[in-house]
């Protein structure tokens, strides 16, 4: 993994990315369920994770060596399965049974159904919890993978989130990778001041990460070069776990999607997935 | 609202839910809706929009809000916490248990999305678990609408009371059963609502209306099955309940939950000490569920009016 990306490899991440967020768009077209504007938002990161910073083999999905990840905002499961389709994990077609009965590809992910899930997760705030016990248990084990862990800004909300954090610090993870898509919305959230339509959160992520302890990068979390920076900056941090706080947009790559809260959780019209598709294959 | 809910019409309990609540705060001051982020799924959104005052957005913090509610009943309020009924029976269970129920405070907590049928969003989401898990809780009022004339008049009840009331709520549309007029929620109390001699089906919440076509099932191939219907799951019906087992002699326990800890398990324990008869519970058996649409969810967790039906042959058949 080179520091500095080409200019091929930046346009490479970009294609797959573009692809991998028309395939959330139609895949939750087709099952008339599902969570949108938070996969999208969270695409980039996966995309970077899963086809340049983390070490794995999609032929031996439980190769014990191999990097963990977490999907602690287990409602953005389309956008991880959707980058596991393309990573070669399972079949792409199999996209279209996503949250139907006897798929492996329920609405939130399942570890013993799907290969390529680290850990099963859905309820808010767990996740990161289940990350610590990897990265820690990688020190018992005298291993020396890395476990990377994606929550959302809302989700920091609950309280497991900082008690996770606090045994994080404690313990000196700096096996532990964990990036916020701080796209600033959530499911509902709070009536908006000064016309916004929504509250924005009140204080910042990075610094009460830095107050519990961690060390912590901010990053445009839909800018590559800058998420895989962040990454390698983190595995080079010692005795503290790194916190990545990726600026995103909740919806991006689709105009009408962009920043609205509805979007959180809604279903396009055919005639909404077919502007979606071309505004997102527009650019590449 | 209630005016508009005619029997045999469709109606979807959340939207009955929120215009209720609604009201409810608008009658009365002390009434405060939490909730935990979810108010466009609960439907407290329509009390968000119509009384912000009285609406308190929690975050995604389901502990810290049940917490909150207890303080908030402790100074005189009376806080109804809306949220899944997946994530406040079992995520904020410690503080339900210790902050509320104990100290017997006027909290109404609201388990929305309960059951299998929670829109394609899987086991992570469906409540299967909640009635095991409240029932067994000292001081806790557990309640079950079969739709939304009985819900109006559960919500009211559970305004009037001065304690912990679980509700638990459903996602989607269903037929309404109840006429407004003349039905009439009581705590502690069952509902005949079909009679027949052969068997009793005993059922609560959303799967009273399946019950009630299964019994209708029943009757074409010459069986005559009662329907009791039970809105109040604790306090429970327990003289109804020896009634149609001593009446009937043959007891199906159905509903959309986990067979264990539910109605059915409830029924047992009552009939195995005062009345020991033939039953068969109808309910998920306890495994993992997942998403899927209603119909199929039903189909595979064994729980439509078929496999009800099916259930009644068998009991039948161990009559005595
Ligand atoms: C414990 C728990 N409470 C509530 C929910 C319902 N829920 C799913 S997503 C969501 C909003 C999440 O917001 P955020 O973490 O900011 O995610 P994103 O914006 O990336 O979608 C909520 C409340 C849940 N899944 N788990
Ligand atoms: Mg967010």
């Amino acid at each position: 993994m080179s520091a500095q990306l080409d200019f091929a490899e930046i346009k490479q991440l970009k294609q797959k990315a573009a692809e991998a967020r028309r395939l959330v768009v139609e895949t939750v077209h087709h099952a008339g369920a599902g969570h949108i504007g938070g996969p999208l938002s969270a695409i980039d990161m996966l995309v970077s994770l899963y086809f340049d910073v983390m070490n794995i083999n999609p032929s031996d999905s439980k190769w014990e060596d191999r990097d963990r990840f977490v999907l602690s905002k287990g409602h953005s499961a389309i956008a991880l399965y959707t980058v596991l389709a393309k990573r070669g994990y399972f079949p792409i077609e199999e996209l279209s049974t996503f949250d139907e009965i006897n798929s492996r590809l329920q609405a939130h992910p399942d570890m013993n159904l799907l290969p390529g899930l680290d850990m099963s997760s859905g309820s808010l705030g767990q996740g990161i919890s289940a990350a610590v016990g990897m990265a820690l248990g990688a020190k018992q084990l005298g291993k020396a993978f890395y476990t990377y862990c994606m929550i959302g800004d809302g989700e920091s909300q609950e309280g497991q989130v900082w008690e996770a954090a606090d045994i994080a610090v404690k313990y000196k993870l700096d096996n532990l990778i964990v990036l916020m898509d701080f796209n600033q919305l959530q499911q509902f959230g709070w009536d908006g001041t000064d016309g916004r339509e929504r509250e924005r959160p009140v204080t910042s992520p990075a610094e009460r990460f830095k107050a519990f302890g961690w060390h912590t990068i901010s990053a445009n979390g839909h800018d590559f070069q800058q998420i895989i920076d962040a990454c390698n900056e983190a595995k080079e941090v010692k005795g503290k776990p790194t916190m990545i706080i990726a600026e995103t947009i909740k919806g991006k790559g689709v105009s009408f999607m962009e920043n609205q809260y509805l979007w959180h959780s809604k279903i396009p019209t055919a005639e909404e997935l077919k502007i979606a598709s071309q505004e997102l294959m527009a650019g590449v | 609202m209630s005016q508009l809910l005619q029997v045999g019409e469709k109606a979807s309990m959340r939207d009955v839910f929120g215009e209720a609540l609604l009201n409810i705060t608008k009658k009365d001051t002390k009434a405060v809706v939490l909730d935990g982020d979810l108010a466009n799924s609960t439907k407290t959104d329509i009390v968000a929009k119509g009384n912000a005052a009285q609406f308190l957005q929690m975050g995604i913090a389901e502990q810290n809000m049940m917490g909150v509610a207890a303080g908030l009943a402790s100074v005189g309020l009376q806080p109804w916490v809306c949220t899944f009924a997946s994530f406040i029976t079992k995520r904020a269970l410690d503080q339900i248990t210790v902050s509320v129920a104990q100290p017997k405070l006027n909290v109404k907590m609201i388990g929305a999305y309960s059951g299998l049928l929670t829109g394609c969003t899987g086991k992570t989401h469906q409540g299967v678990e909640d009635v095991a898990i409240m029932r067994s809780i000292p001081n806790m009022v557990v309640l079950a609408p079969a739709d939304g004339v009985e819900l109006i008049q559960m919500m009211e009840f559970a305004h009037q009371y001065d304690g912990p009331v679980y509700i638990r709520l459903a996602r989607d549309e269903q037929q309404q059963i109840f006429d407004a007029e003349t039905h009439r929620f009581e705590l502690g109390k069952g509902l005949f609502v079909k009679e027949g001699g052969d068997l009793t089906i005993i059922t609560t919440g959303t799967q009273t209306e399946r019950s009630v076509e299964a019994a209708r099932l029943l009757e074409e191939q010459g069986i005559n099955a009662s329907v009791l219907h039970m809105p109040s799951i604790k306090p429970l019906d327990q003289e109804a309940i020896v009634k149609a087992a001593r009446e009937t002699g043959a007891i199906v326990v159905a509903e959309e939950h986990n067979i264990i800890g539910g109605l059915g398990s409830a029924v047992a324990e009552i009939l195995g000490e005062q009345y020991p008869t033939p039953m068969i519970r109808v309910g998920v058996q306890d495994r993992n569920t997942e998403s899927g649409k209603n119909e199929e969810l039903l189909k595979k967790y064994n729980i439509t009016p078929a496999d009800m039906v099916e259930k009644a042959k068998e009991v039948l058949s161990r009559k005595r």
